[in-house]
């Protein structure tokens, strides 16, 4: 899923200085699961900028709202219904896919992001998200046990580590943090599939990743 | 006048080369000491490529001063700053202008060096950019179009004969002796068990390929604990962090010199590998004490 994390609350509230109603808009999907963007999130960013504004004595008029996906012009269109028509601004808490269809959605109003999204990662435990895929538009997971090095190697290399691997098989960024080619030369060790990691891999054909993105399904 | 390296490689019993570091600065002054100071004590003079991600004086540029003051230049590429169509643009320039001995990186990550905010290139990884300097010298570029005046570059690649687990580290080494190379100069090495052990791996390569220790000098305890901490792919042992503790205050450098001579000498006495690379770090004109302590 999407990982994207809070933009500090000076950064939001100079963005939306000047403007009065303001509907903030979060998003049921991915960042409620990472704990930026869902409802709850949304009262709290709610709230602060009621308290805030109260004793500027600059009083905001804000509205709030979480739709399921933010990423959908439909369910966008249809949950926020009218609550638009009186706003100035609207605030997104979606991810940048969220904040650019209600933009797409609502072409003669502002809109501000109040995420800052960050990756496409999953949980690694309570309140720790952790990147995962590059969407690199080409998957060499199939080489590599499950472990992408397009993205959990810092350098992003495809034919092993680099020089820069710690002591311990740590990574020369952050003694913290495994060197992703040692975790996948543990792993194919394991299931006596080596040979994978001693072929050579060409370079990467950016091609495939050409941006911005398109995929078009055959029967649309 | 320098002899080719690649002469060098086949002919000479022990190789040695040294660094010229560029400076931070347009001032070419002390680099140009260093130069003539070198070239005719070691048979061949790297020049790092921005090294440890800290913005230089270029690789390229620095080696163009090695060629103009007579000594034998190895170009340094990494491929932390430039994409595939500069490397080869780079290769092409290099050899126009007599530089045929290159050194394949990967190069150290942003995040250890003095511009943080950059964005990393790495669009191409060592093994594969010894691979384009193949397809290079055999007169085509990356994608198989025809090059109008072709190259011939003497390869060399690095390997990291103390890191933990080495096996990995082996691996890649092997895609890089498969994708061919003339010679490795390898990261530190203080610990001669490490290298002997590396050495035994590289025996399947029949001597074709020639290996230089990389050595690199001490100037005192806390910078060696900060090599440690801070200096991707070096490891101290503790054994000569004491040692270097235990130097009387203003001999720091002077100890460093007589462990890097030692380790030198051990090396060429035992015919552990078939040189050395000393990397002096900003005391290049130490480098002839390092050979004396060595008795080169």
């Amino acid at each position: 899923m999407i990982i994207a994390e809070r933009k500090p609350f000076e950064e939001i509230k100079n963005m939306i200085a000047g403007y009065k109603r303001i509907l903030v808009v979060g998003c049921r999907t991915c960042v409620t699961i990472c704990w930026a963007g869902g409802e709850k999130e949304v009262g709290i960013l709610s709230s602060q900028l009621r308290l805030q504004s109260g004793r500027n004595g600059n009083e905001l008029s804000i509205l709030e709202a979480t739709v399921e996906r933010q990423c959908e012009k439909e369910m966008v269109t249809q949950e926020l219904g009218d609550k638009v028509q009186d706003i100035e601004a609207i605030l997104s808490m979606g991810c940048g896919v969220g904040v650019q269809t209600i933009a797409e959605i609502y072409e003669d109003k502002p809109v501000f992001p109040a995420l800052n999204t960050a990756f496409v990662g999953m949980p690694e435990r309570e309140g720790l998200w952790i990147e995962m895929c590059a969407a690199c538009g080409d998957c060499f997971l199939d080489r590599t046990g499950g472990i992408c090095p397009v993205v959990r190697c810092a350098k992003g290399l495809l034919n092993g580590p680099c020089g820069g691997t710690r002591r311990g098989g740590k990574c020369e960024i952050d003694p913290e943090k495994d060197c992703a080619w040692v975790l996948i030369y543990r792993r194919l060790e394991k299931q006596g599939r080596l040979d994978l990691m001693r072929k050579y891999y060409e370079a990467k054909n950016y091609r495939k990743v050409k941006r911005p993105g398109k995929i078009e399904a055959l029967e649309a | 006048m320098a002899k080719p390296f690649r002469e060098t490689l086949k002919k000479k019993d022990f190789i040695v080369t040294a660094e010229a570091g560029p400076v931070k600065g347009s001032n070419v002054t002390n680099m140009v000491e260093h130069i003539e100071l070198l070239k005719d004590k070691v048979d061949g003079l790297n020049v790092t490529d921005n090294q440890s991600a800290v913005m230089r004086y270029p690789s390229l540029g620095t080696c163009l001063l090695v060629k103009e003051h007579g000594g034998e230049p190895i170009l340094q590429i990494t491929c932390r700053d430039r994409n595939r169509l500069a490397i080869q643009a780079d290769l092409l320039f290099a050899y126009s202008r007599g530089i045929d001995n290159v050194l394949c990186l990967t190069g150290d990550s942003v995040d250890v060096g003095d511009h943080k905010e950059a964005k990393p290139v790495f669009d191409l990884d060592s093994v594969q950019l010894i691979h384009l300097v193949h397809s290079l010298n055999s007169g085509k570029d990356m994608v198989g179009n025809e090059l109008d005046g072709g190259v011939d570059y003497c390869i060399g690649a690095s390997a990291t004969p103390s890191a933990d687990p080495i096996e990995p580290q082996l691996i890649k080494f092997d895609k890089k002796l498969d994708a061919g190379v003339d010679f490795v100069q390898t990261q530190a090495v203080y610990d001669l068990n490490e290298l002997k052990r590396f050495m035994e791996h590289t025996r399947k390569m029949d001597g074709k390929v020639k290996v230089l220790a990389g050595i690199v000098l001490l100037v005192g305890a806390k910078m060696a604990m900060w090599m440690n901490d801070n200096v991707p792919g070096i490891f101290v042992p503790q054994h000569f962090i004491d040692e270097m503790a235990e130097a009387p205050k203003g001999k720091g450098v002077s100890r460093g010199i007589e462990i890097a001579g030692r380790l030198v000498r051990q090396i060429k006495e035992e015919r552990i590998c078939d040189g050395v690379h000393i990397m002096a770090i900003g005391r290049e004109e130490r480098v002839p004490d390092i050979l004396e302590a060595a008795g080169i």
